[in-house]
C-alpha cells in the first residue's frame, strides 16, 4: 500500500465524518483541528475508522501527535511496512 | 452492580476546607458567606472587583492570577495586578465606545488571554458578559446573539471571517466588533483589539453595580424552542466564591486547572470567577485535549486542584489502555469532575492511575454554581454525584398531572431532582422568556429536568433527563435547534434528533430524516446533509450520523416521538404508544 493509497483512505474516512471539509484544500502539515472545525471526538472517530479499514492499531496516546494528514500517513505507512 | 465505597481518612478530613459536613451545613448561612467578600468601596457588588481589585488592595497584587499556556507551549503569566490593569483597559475601551451598564458584550474566542481580560473588563464596566463556544457554527452563534441583543462582539479575525461576517448586519443591536489577532489594519467596520487596549486607560473606577444587576448571560438548550439565555447577577459571586472553597477545596496558593472552555458555564463560574475570588493561580491551556500534553501540564505546572469533565476522563482512560504509566503528581491534592455523571469505573480508575479519586459534582447553567458534590472530606460512592452543598436544599419530587409537585422522601425513590430557591447564583430569568422561566418552578422548588434518586445516606444518583435534551461531552444540546438546521436542507422533509449512549462522550447526537419526494437516500446524500449540519452548527452540536426513514413517529398533535426512536434504536421497551398516530417507516 502506497502513501497515496493511505491518503485516499484517509480522505474517504474524513469525508464520512466531516463531509464539509475539502480534503484537497487542507495543508497536510497543519493540525486538522486548526484548519477545519473538527473536535476531539471527530479525531477519535477518525482514528478508530482508520484502524478498522487498515488494521493498524493507533494507540489513543498517539492521537494528538497524529493530528495532521502527513503525520497520519507517515505513521500508518511505517506501521504497515513493519507488518 | 455495587461498587466499593472510597473511604476518606481522618487525615483527609482534617486537611479539607469543609471538614465536618453535617456541622458546617447546619451552621451555614449565605449572609455569612457574603461577608467573606469585600463589596465595592462605595457600596454595591461587582464580580470583577471581588476577583481582582480585592486581592490587589489586600497586598496580593504580585501573586500569579493567570498562567496561560499557548498551543506552542509559550507561557504567559499575569499577576493579579497585571490582570486588573488589563481588565481596566478593556473596561475603559468599552466606555470610550459608548458601552453603557447592562449592554451585552459577547466573546467568541478560544482560550486566549484576551478572553479572560474581556470577561473581567466587561464586568468592571458594568456590562453583561456572554461567552459563546468558539466551536459553534454560524447558526448557534447568530441565534444567541439575536436573542441576547449583542452590543459588542469580541472575537478573532479568523473566526470573524469564517463565522460572523456574512450575517453581521442581521444583528441590529451590534455596534462594534473587536478583533484579536490583527496587529495591522483591522478589516472594515472592526477594531483591532491589541492596539485599542494599548491606548486605553489602565486606571478605572469599577462600575457601581448592585447585587441584582445582570452580570452574565449564559445560553442553554431545552427540548423545544430556541436557546434560552439564563440571566445571572453580580450577587452570584457569593456562590461562585464559597462553592469553590467547599466543593473544589480551593485555597490561596493553589495551582488550579479547570479544563472547561469559558464558552460554557463551568468555564466561566469555575474557569474564571471562582478561582480568582479564591486567590489561586488559574492555569489555562489553549490547546485541545491531548492525553500526553495533559499529563505534562499537570506535572510541570504542579497543579494542586484539577476540575475536568467525564468525557476527558474517559479519553484519558482510553489512552491509559495503551500506555498505563501511573501519573506521578505529588502536588495534586484534589480532582473533581462535572458535566454528566462520572461512571463508577472512571472513579475507580482514577484511584489506580492518580492515587486519588475524582470527585463528581452536579449543577446546571441555571444554578450558576455547584449544588451537589462529593467533598474532599467525604467518602465517595462511585457513580453518585454526592450531597448538597451547605446552603443548598435538594429534594426528589414527583410532578402530578395537575402540575403540583410532592417530595418523595423514601430512599431511592425515582423523581425529578429539585432545589429550594434562595442561593445567590440561581438564574434570575430566561431573557425575554418569562413563561419558560416560570415553568421551572413549582411548589416552592426549582425543577432541574434531571431524574435522580437519593439513597438512605443522602447521596444523590443521576438517572437521566426528564426531557429529550441531549447531553454530549458535558454540553446540553437542544434537539429542536439541530432539527431546525436539518430542515433547511432541501432534501429533508422532517427530522428528529436523539442522543445515543456513547462510551466516551456520554451521548452522541444522531439524526433521523425523512426525505422530500425526488431525493434518494444513500451515502452521497447522507454526507451532504451531515456536511450541511456541521457547517451551520459546528462539530459540538451537529449530529455525528444521519439515518434515513420514510416517516418519523409522531403523536396525534404532530409532535415527534423522539423517545420511541431512541427505544427502538437501543432495543428497549417502547412504552406507552397510545398517543402514536403516525408510525415510523
Amino acid at each position: 500500500m502506497t502513501d497515496e493509497d493511505i491518503r485516499s483512505v484517509l480522505r474517504d474516512e474524513l469525508g464520512r465524518i466531516a463531509p464539509e471539509i475539502d480534503f484537497d484544500r487542507l495543508d497536510p502539515s497543519v493540525d486538522l483541528r486548526e484548519q477545519a472545525d473538527l473536535d476531539s471526538m471527530d479525531v477519535l472517530n477518525l482514528l478508530t475508522a482508520l484502524h478498522q479499514r487498515l488494521g493498524v492499531d493507533i494507540p489513543e496516546s498517539k492521537a494528538a501527535a497524529l493530528a495532521t494528514v502527513d503525520a497520519v500517513v507517515a505513521y500508518i505507512s511505517s506501521r504497515r511496512s513493519g507488518l | 452492580m455495587s461498587w466499593p465505597v472510597i473511604r476518606k481518612s481522618d487525615a483527609d478530613r482534617a486537611a479539607a476546607n469543609l471538614r465536618d459536613y453535617d456541622a458546617e451545613t447546619a451552621a451555614f448561612t449565605w449572609k455569612t458567606a457574603r461577608a467573606e467578600l469585600a463589596g465595592l468601596p462605595g457600596g454595591g457588588l461587582n464580580i470583577a472587583h471581588e476577583a481582582l481589585d480585592r486581592h490587589v488592595a489586600a497586598g496580593h497584587g504580585d501573586r500569579t492570577a493567570l498562567r496561560w499556556i499557548g498551543r506552542d507551549d509559550t507561557v504567559r503569566d499575569f499577576s493579579y495586578a497585571d490582570l486588573t490593569k488589563q481588565a481596566n483597559r478593556f473596561a475603559s475601551l468599552l466606555r470610550s465606545l459608548g458601552v453603557k451598564p447592562g449592554d451585552r458584550v459577547y466573546a467568541v474566542l478560544g482560550r486566549i488571554p484576551e478572553l479572560y481580560i474581556a470577561a473581567l473588563g466587561t464586568l468592571k464596566a458594568g456590562a453583561v458578559f456572554t461567552p459563546l463556544f468558539s466551536a459553534f457554527g454560524p447558526e448557534p452563534l447568530q441565534a444567541r446573539m439575536e436573542i441576547g441583543e449583542a452590543n459588542i462582539l469580541v472575537t478573532t479575525e479568523a473566526l470573524y471571517h469564517r463565522k460572523v461576517e456574512a450575517w453581521r448586519d442581521a444583528i441590529p443591536s451590534l455596534g462594534h466588533v473587536l478583533l484579536v489577532g490583527c496587529p495591522g489594519a483591522a478589516p472594515p467596520r472592526c477594531i483591532g483589539l491589541e492596539a485599542a487596549l494599548a491606548s486605553a486607560d489602565p486606571v478605572l473606577e469599577t462600575a457601581a453595580t448592585r447585587p441584582e444587576d445582570m452580570a452574565l448571560l449564559h445560553f442553554t438548550s431545552g427540548t423545544t424552542g430556541r436557546p434560552k439565555g439564563a440571566v445571572h447577577v453580580h450577587e452570584a459571586v457569593v456562590a461562585h466564591h464559597v462553592t469553590g472553597h467547599t466543593a473544589l477545596d480551593l485555597r490561596p496558593g493553589d495551582i488550579y486547572w479547570c479544563t472547561a472552555d469559558p464558552g460554557w458555564v463551568t468555564g466561566t463560574s469555575y474557569g474564571i470567577i471562582s478561582p480568582l475570588t479564591n486567590g489561586v493561580t488559574l492555569v489555562v491551556d489553549e490547546a485541545e485535549f491531548d492525553a500526553e500534553r495533559w499529563r505534562r501540564i499537570l506535572g510541570e505546572q504542579k497543579v494542586t486542584v484539577w476540575y475536568t469533565a467525564p468525557t476527558a476522563v474517559r479519553m484519558l482512560m482510553k489512552a491509559w489502555d495503551s500506555d498505563p504509566r501511573p501519573y506521578d503528581l505529588p502536588a495534586l491534592r484534589f480532582m473533581a469532575s462535572v458535566g454528566e455523571p462520572l461512571n463508577p469505573e472512571a472513579v475507580l480508575w482514577s484511584v489506580e492511575a492518580f492515587g486519588r479519586p475524582f470527585h463528581d459534582n452536579w449543577w446546571q447553567t441555571e444554578t450558576g454554581g455547584i449544588m451537589i458534590a462529593n467533598f474532599a472530606s467525604m467518602d465517595i460512592k462511585p457513580g453518585s454525584m454526592g450531597r448538597p452543598l451547605p446552603g443548598v436544599t435538594a429534594g426528589i419530587v414527583e410532578r402530578a398531572a395537575d402540575g403540583s409537585v410532592s417530595e418523595a422522601l423514601e430512599p431511592m425513590a425515582l423523581g425529578e431532582l429539585a432545589l429550594r430557591p434562595g442561593w445567590p447564583s440561581i438564574m434570575r430569568g430566561y431573557l425575554h422568556e418569562e413563561e419558560r422561566f416560570r415553568k421551572c418552578f413549582a411548589g416552592g422548588w426549582y425543577l432541574s429536568g434531571d431524574l435522580a434518586m437519593r439513597d438512605a445516606d443522602g447521596y444523590y444518583w443521576f438517572v437521566g433527563r426528564a426531557d429529550d435534551v441531549i447531553k454530549s461531552a458535558g454540553h446540553l444540546i437542544g434537539p429542536f435547534e439541530v432539527e431546525s438546521v436539518l430542515m433547511e436542507h432541501p432534501a429533508v422533509a422532517e427530522a428528529a434528533v436523539i442522543g445515543l449512549p456513547d462510551p466516551i462522550s456520554g451521548e452522541t447526537v444522531k439524526a433521523y430524516v425523512a426525505l422530500r419526494a425526488g431525493f434518494e437516500a444513500g451515502e452521497p446524500l447522507r454526507r451532504d446533509i451531515l456536511g450541511h449540519a456541521r457547517k451551520r452548527l459546528g462539530p459540538a452540536v451537529a449530529p455525528r450520523d444521519v439515518a434515513f426513514r420514510q416517516n418519523l413517529p409522531k403523536t396525534r398533535s404532530g409532535k415527534l416521538m423522539r423517545r420511541l426512536l431512541k427505544a427502538r434504536e437501543l432495543g428497549l421497551p417502547e412504552g406507552d404508544l397510545s398517543t402514536l398516530e403516525s408510525e415510523e417507516r
